[in-house]
């Protein structure tokens, strides 16, 4: 009987060494007669563990992890096919704690199906939902969406049914679906992990997107820096045109969606929305204002859903099981579930899918684990470059969009970076005003000169030049580009500054030095 | 790549290349990704070509070519090397890496080594957050570099 290995194709996997492993099992499994067949799948997101290699069993998959090439030999030896005991073996993956107590609906099948296999995918309840979809009026898929409770997974929270609602009722001989899969923020790899591992579930997404709206094309702008993923996504665009899921009768519904991948050019603000629709119309990534809303006047001026990747790849479990099925996880006005991923200085690195309201300290010291360098956590960047820092003292905030908002903080893609008590703020803070003076794409003022500037006042307080003063100014100036800024770029990297500032003040404190001021 | 090409075979490629894309919606961003494919960089020589064939004026395109980051206007080095800079990485001592990269090549970011075997590059995230610090040499991914593993990188650069 043929045995089933599988070594994930996740880029995390395969940046620790993944090619070198499933090269040395083939050659491995070659020379000793062995009857095995190596599956890439996708990363179950207990990236510590990468390259986690599973072996299945009449029991269930076991795990074997991290695995190097240099294993091979004595995992074969230790009865590897059979689920052998060995010194990296860890058990039933199932039963591994951090994978069991998650919640994973968007995504179900990552890790374990081979993504691009649509037979795999189906086996595993894929395109149950967009075969739904199809038998609904596109008002019915809206309103299953609406009360689902789905909000924008990209950081905005918007509902993701009233953006499709407008979009529906907005008229238009062409409309588009875009998805954002700029996933430009540190300690974010949700949407990564999502096209490799399970890239059919974004296209389905789309697919029903398209059907409930009346758009009839797709695109996925997604990053340069994101090679394996833009290879994975057009790979099965390609197998979904070919098996009739994709082109001009969507399933045999009559109803046309046809989809491409677009790849950005390494600026980070094309991660926002409209200037990521001028990147994919061939234009500078500048931010439009809005109104008009995309939704309105969007790519191309035609009516446009945009949406984030986690979003649209919720679509599909919720067409499926209903709304009620996936609004029934979650808190307040936070529902469904949220892939948080745990990045950084943290010893159980990876991806985590839960439902909303989680306490923060819960997921930092328990799931994480504390810290990698095993020094106390200092400090958590929750939602990206853009996002605050958060000192222990805020661990009991419940993750959920409202509760981050009322402590000065925001979710945004659910990415968590921990630093211990070698960070320093001031340097965190000045790294943020740097990031968006080199990100800036310039249409505004308080933005393209506010971060330079901010830059200069960091400077200046750590070289002890009249700090008072300065971080008076800092703050001031950082009220400016909160409220001046066109988008979240420069409206939001006060964030990190203010929030360092205000929960870490002894690191803006430096002792003063003599520096002549020029 | 360094391969000096002449003057009328980039405007030929280029027509080739423009003509192969511009059916696509919003075209110019993927014929400067094959253009930068096809030379290494996107030579001056492409942007008249380009004006003229999609009806756009060359500052245009120079304006949209200059806007991003990954377009060069010069060839790089032979093999290019890319430390991620954002903050996940720091926590791990992205910051101390980076700066010995600098010492072990002798150049800071943005620039060549002077035997063009290496340019140096930052890069704000590669999405390997979960395992950093990161670094991608000539498209090749790599997480959780240490010193030695960075050594090992910039020693296969340089051959």
């Amino acid at each position: 009987m043929t045995t089933k290995i599988y070594i994930p194709r996740d880029a995390a996997a395969i940046a620790l060494g993944a090619e070198k492993v499933v090269k040395a099992m083939a050659e491995a499994v070659a020379a000793r007669g062995l009857d095995v067949v190596i599956v890439r799948n996708g990363s179950r997101g207990m990236h510590w563990l990468e390259p986690l290699l599973e072996v299945e069993t009449p029991q269930g998959r076991v795990a074997y992890g991290p695995v190097k090439a240099r294993d091979i030999a004595s995992l074969l030896d230790a009865g590897l096919l059979e689920g052998g005991d060995h010194a990296l073996c860890l058990g039933k993956t199932e039963d591994i704690p951090f994978l069991k107590q998650q919640t994973r609906l968007t995504f179900a099948r990552c890790g374990i199906i081979d993504p691009l296999s649509l037979d795999d995918y189906q086996a595993h309840g894929g395109l149950a939902g967009l075969r739904n979809a199809i038998a609904m009026a596109p008002e019915a898929i809206v309103a299953q969406v609406t009360e689902s409770g789905l909000r924008g997974r990209g950081g905005a929270g918007f509902p993701t049914g009233i953006k499709w609602k407008t979009v529906l009722e907005a008229a238009g001989a062409r409309k588009y679906i875009v998805c954002n899969a700029d996933e430009g923020d540190s300690g974010t790899f949700a949407d990564r992990m999502i096209m490799e591992g399970d890239p059919f579930v974004l296209i389905e997404g789309m697919a029903i997107a398209g059907i409930a709206t009346g758009a009839t094309k797709g695109f996925i702008y997604t990053r340069s820096e994101y090679p394996h993923a833009i290879a994975a996504m057009a790979e099965a665009i390609e197998i979904a045109r070919k098996a009739g899921v994709l082109g001009t009768s969507v399933l045999g519904s009559g109803r046309a969606f046809d989809m491409e991948v677009r790849e950005g050019a390494g600026a980070y603000v094309c991660g926002e929305e409209t200037a990521l629709l001028n990147s994919l119309e061939g234009k500078r990534g500048i931010v439009r204002a809005k109104p008009p809303l995309p939704a309105h006047k969007g790519l191309f001026d035609c009516p446009t859903v945009i949406n984030n990747v986690i979003s649209l790849a919720s679509v599909p479990i919720i067409m499926d099981k209903g709304a009620a099925y996936y609004r029934d996880f979650g808190m307040g006005r936070s529902r469904g579930t949220i892939p948080i991923q745990i990045a950084g200085n943290v010893k159980h690195a990876g991806l985590f899918e839960t439902a909303f309201g989680l306490a923060l300290g819960e997921i930092i010291d328990h799931i994480g684990g504390g810290t990698a360098s095993g020094r106390p956590v200092k400090a958590v960047q929750v939602g990206g470059p853009l996002g605050a820092y958060f000192p222990r003292a805020l661990f009991d905030t419940p993750f959920d969009y409202e509760a981050f908002a009322a402590r000065d903080g925001l979710i945004g893609h659910a990415g968590i970076v921990v630093f211990d008590d070698t960070a320093d703020m001031l340097h965190q803070a000045r790294f943020a005003m740097e990031f968006c003076a080199v990100e800036s794409c310039g249409k505004c003022t308080p933005c393209r000169i506010g971060s330079t500037r901010g830059v200069e006042v960091a400077d200046k307080i750590a070289a002890g030049i009249e700090p008072e003063k300065n971080r008076e100014l800092l703050a001031d100036l950082c009220n400016t580009m909160k409220f001046g800024s066109l988008c979240a770029l420069g409206g939001f990297t006060p964030y990190p500054v203010l929030s360092a500032m205000t929960h870490f003040p002894d690191d803006f404190q430096p002792a003063p030095r003599v520096e002549a001021a020029e | 790549m360094n391969i000096h090409q002449p003057r009328k075979d980039i405007a030929e490629t280029t027509l080739a290349i423009v003509e192969e894309l511009k059916g696509l919606e919003g075209p110019l961003l993927p014929i400067l990704h094959e253009l930068q494919e096809e030379f290494g960089y996107v030579p001056q020589e492409c942007l008249p070509v380009i004006a003229r064939e999609l009806n756009l004026s060359r500052a245009e395109v120079y304006g949209v070519m200059s806007f991003y980051h990954d377009f060069r206007e010069h060839p790089a080095g032979r093999h290019v090397l890319k430390l991620c800079r954002a903050e996940a990485c720091q926590s791990m001592g992205g910051d101390q890496l980076a700066e010995r990269a600098k010492r072990l090549l002798g150049i800071d970011f943005h620039e060549t080594t002077p035997d063009g075997a290496v340019t140096l590059e930052p890069i704000y995230c590669l999405g390997l957050c979960s395992c950093a610090p990161s670094a991608m040499l000539d498209g090749e991914v790599h997480a959780r570099v240490d010193t030695a593993d960075l050594e090992a990188l910039v020693q296969e650069a340089r051959r």
